[in-house]
């Protein structure tokens, strides 16, 4: 398979991403944001997950959960660099929605080979959102690892948690294991069995839930028993681009806003990104960025272009992102001074966004480990 | 720029072919003699001349100042020098001795030359017959270039030269010199003008040169001393007084953020961020070292430490990728500003973890016949400081950033 120059981002990809960026611009400015999502600073207020469903639908009316359907169900096929591009964006304008999850989804129902997981892509296309309910209670989403268990009569039983924005979706992607091994499974948030349990999370721009499941006994079998596992391994690269690509455009505004202030608050009678001390660490910033960013776009190729790298390159991308955005968040609100430590000034809801992913799917540390076993060999097997 | 064969216009296509081709069958015998680690520290007329050879052929071939026009010694093609630079890389070819002629005094002479500066200059700068070293940097003016005091008197068609430069890379093997002077000293930035000097021929005519000695033992750069020393006018590069601007060509290439690609061999950087100084080389020195009793490469510190390397290393090379697509790119600077930064801190980091991994062999100088890898990373390491500290030093890198991309307040 060849491997575009350009990372193979087209003109459509540029449109996509174009308008991304003017839709966020008008109907999720900074302030408007603050106004929606930061209007009580009560810690409970947390649990519920606010959010515009008019421009949730304005998004599908776009057609922005079919781009990474395939066209053969019913989607736009793009490829993974164009809905990075598209995810930077979602980054960047920090919106509560349930886009990302639905993405995330959307490569995992594609990974699938069955009718039910086309009928689900079809859904999806025409606006149904979802997310992957794939982690267990320790936090572990690797492939075998689900507090999900699918019964002697086919029902669902157990606990999935740290599901993202399910508040929101209208499905969940279940990881369930059976004696035959981990399958995926297909339940409406509304099916009888099937109850929300809110957490309490910093991010104020999603939401997050355990959900139980009781006895659900209508699940749809997306991926069979003992295929769940090649699945989730087969979409991971693109989840993890994608949370990685979030995170770049996030922390571009980041940078943008501190360079910002740093050109417009005086002291000592200049501007403070006179002082090295406040202009070198936002370069700094900038160059973390642009590395991940680089790296977000290699990853995305790759998962289009040359499957055998796209592991390693989507394991970089994150590994990348996270660093970056935990470094420019520290620094986003350091360089504000007071302001910057205040729940009125808007950076701290990039900053708990920004917190939020440098975890999801492992942070660099964890990235790293996992390149090790790869590149060097696993310890104890390496010399 | 790197990038893999897939988007090659025809023509690219039949070039790299060529430089394939050419390359299977011409790449010079190694030599019996030591070669230094880059062009920055060529001491010796045996070395030098076996890497002029190497670039007379090179060019000859057509793989040296492809991008400019025939008339000048050149290619004439377009977007072609990258492609030559990954093929003698890929090859495993000698770097070219005249880097400061390719990469600075070249597109320097091009943008701002006469015509016949051009016609007369360029060719044996390409062929290596002629070397050139950069006289910009004196001992007041280092990071503050502009602060230069060499001073040159207008004196008719000619102008008188007085004045002390300093780390002249190569003067001692140098035909000519690019030379930043002050011609009105009531105006800093608007006082100075650039020339293009025969150095060689001033030797003991008003021209001194005294080799100093680098932290590593080797020697590369000199002290070049002008007293009465006469250069004629039409030997000056664009206007009086222009010289700051003329400069700023030299340095936006020396840093590697100009719009012409400097030919280059051996020391280059691949598609996957591999440099002959790479990181993936400290996946296998870590196999075979050793960290309390067991393979350092199954330490999980070090082992973290190198994938970090890996991962920037691989991010320097995506970053030349994305810099050629605009739709991918907010600032036409950006990019090309972090060049030198981020390649001179990712060598230098990468050197001195290969240091940490090599423990007690780290101690060996490259004399020693048990230095691992002959010893070149302790080596590699001191000489990394060549790189962070030349080309305007990496915290006035930063200051360039932070003012030009990012418009924050001029620190001057
Ligand atoms: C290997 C090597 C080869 C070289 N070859 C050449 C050559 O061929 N021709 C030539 O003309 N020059 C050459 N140079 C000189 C080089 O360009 C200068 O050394 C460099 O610009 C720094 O100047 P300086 O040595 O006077 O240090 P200084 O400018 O005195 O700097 C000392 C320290 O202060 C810091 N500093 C200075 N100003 C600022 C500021 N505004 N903000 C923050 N930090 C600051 C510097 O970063 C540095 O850490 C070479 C240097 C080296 C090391």
């Amino acid at each position: 398979m060849t491997r575009p120059h350009d990372f193979g981002f087209d003109e459509t990809a540029q449109i996509l991403k174009d308008t991304a960026r003017r839709l966020l611009q008008d109907h999720c400015a900074p302030e408007a944001l603050h106004r929606l999502v930061a209007v009580s600073s009560e810690p409970a207020r947390a649990t519920e997950g606010v959010w515009d469903p008019s421009l949730w639908r304005k998004m599908v009316d776009l057609g922005w959960t079919a781009v990474a359907v395939p066209e053969h169900a019913g989607g736009f096929g793009m490829g993974l660099v164009a809905i990075a591009g598209l995810a930077e964006e979602l980054g960047r304008a920090a919106v509560p929605s349930p886009l990302i999850a639905t993405l995330c989804a959307t490569y995992v129902a594609a990974a699938c080979d069955s009718e039910a997981a086309r009928q689900l892509l079809r859904r999806i296309a025409s606006g149904l959102s979802v997310s992957l309910a794939g982690i267990d209670r320790r936090g572990s989403w690797e492939p075998e690892d689900t507090d999900v268990v699918v019964d002697e009569a086919g029902a669902l039983q157990g606990t999935a948690w740290f599901v993202q924005d399910a508040g929101k979706v209208g499905a969940l992607l279940v990881k369930a294991k059976s004696p035959r091994g981990v399958g995926l499974y297909l339940v409406e948030v509304d099916a009888p069995g099937v109850t929300m349990v809110p957490d309490a999370i910093l991010d104020l721009t999603r939401d997050q839930a355990h959900v139980e499941l009781r006895d659900v006994r209508d699940a749809q079998v997306l991926a069979e028993p003992g295929d769940g596992a090649r699945v989730l391994v087969a979409a991971e690269p693109a989840l993890l681009t994608i949370v990685a690509a979030d995170m770049v455009g996030a922390a571009e505004w980041q940078l943008q806003t501190t360079a910002e202030y740093a050109r417009t608050r005086v002291q000592f009678e200049r501007p403070i990104g006179f002082f090295q001390a406040v202009k070198h660490p936002l370069v700094d910033m900038m160059v973390q960025i642009d590395a991940a960013r680089s790296l977000v776009y290699d990853a995305a190729c790759a998962f289009d272009h040359e499957p055998a790298a796209a592991e390693m390159c989507a394991r970089m991308a994150k590994a990348a992102a996270s660093d970056a955005a935990a470094d420019v968040s520290g620094r986003s609100v350091q360089l504000h001074g007071g302001i910057g430590f205040t729940w009125e000034c808007f950076i701290h809801i990039w900053f708990k966004r920004q917190k939020h992913n440098e975890v999801l799917f492992g942070d660099a540390a964890y990235q790293r480990a996992r390149l090790a076993d790869r590149l060097i060999g696993r310890i104890g097997e390496t010399a | 720029m790197t990038t893999s064969a897939q988007s090659d216009s025809n023509e690219q296509a039949a070039f790299r072919a060529h430089c394939k081709a050419w390359l299977a069958g011409n790449l010079p015998p190694r030599p019996s003699f030591r070669l230094p680690l880059g062009p920055l520290e060529i001491a010796t007329v045996e070395q030098l001349e076996y890497l002029c050879d190497w670039q007379k052929a090179a060019h000859a071939a057509g793989l040296v100042g492809c991008d400019y026009p025939r008339e000048y010694g050149g290619g004439g093609l377009r977007d072609c020098q990258w492609i030559a630079n990954h093929e003698l890389k890929a090859a495993g070819a000698p770097f070219f001795p005249n880097i400061v002629g390719l990469g600075m005094a070249a597109p320097t002479i091009f943008h701002h030359g006469t015509e016949a500066q051009k016609r007369r200059l360029l060719p044996p700068l390409f062929s290596a017959e002629e070397i050139w070293c950069q006289g910009f940097s004196e001992p007041g003016a280092g990071s503050d270039l502009a602060n230069v005091q060499a001073y040159a008197q207008r004196d008719g068609e000619r102008w008188i030269v007085n004045g002390h430069k300093v780390w002249t890379t190569l003067a001692h093997f140098a035909t000519w010199m690019i030379l930043l002077c002050r011609t009105d000293r009531a105006r800093k930035y608007e006082g100075m003008t650039y020339f293009v000097a025969p150095i060689r021929d001033g030797v003991g005519h008003g021209v001194a040169i005294r080799p100093l000695v680098k932290m590593t033992g080797e020697l590369g750069f000199n002290e070049v001393f002008f007293e009465d020393y006469p250069i004629a006018d039409d030997l000056r590069l664009d206007e009086p007084g222009r010289g700051w601007a003329v400069a700023m060509t030299t340095l936006l290439h020396e840093r590697g953020a100009g719009p012409l690609v400097t030919p280059s061999s051996g020391g280059g950087v691949g598609d996957d961020g591999e440099t002959t100084l790479g990181a993936a080389g400290l996946v296998e020195l870590a196999k075979r070292s050793y960290r309390h009793g067991k393979p350092a490469s199954d330490d999980p510190r070090l082992r973290d430490a190198i994938v970090q390397l890996l991962i920037r290393q691989r991010a320097f090379a995506q970053n030349e990728r994305r810099a050629a697509v605009p739709a991918l790119v907010d600032h036409p600077l950006r990019l090309p500003l972090q060049h030198k930064l981020t390649l001179s801190e990712l060598l230098q980091d990468t050197a001195r973890l290969a240091c940490e991994i090599e423990g007690m062999a780290a101690t060996l100088h490259q004399t020693d016949p048990n230095a691992p890898a002959g010893g070149r990373w302790p080596h590699a390491y001191m000489n990394s400081y060549g790189f962070t500290i030349a080309a305007g030093s990496n915290e006035v890198q930063r200051n360039i950033l932070g003012e030009r991309v990012l418009n924050l307040a001029k620190s001057k």
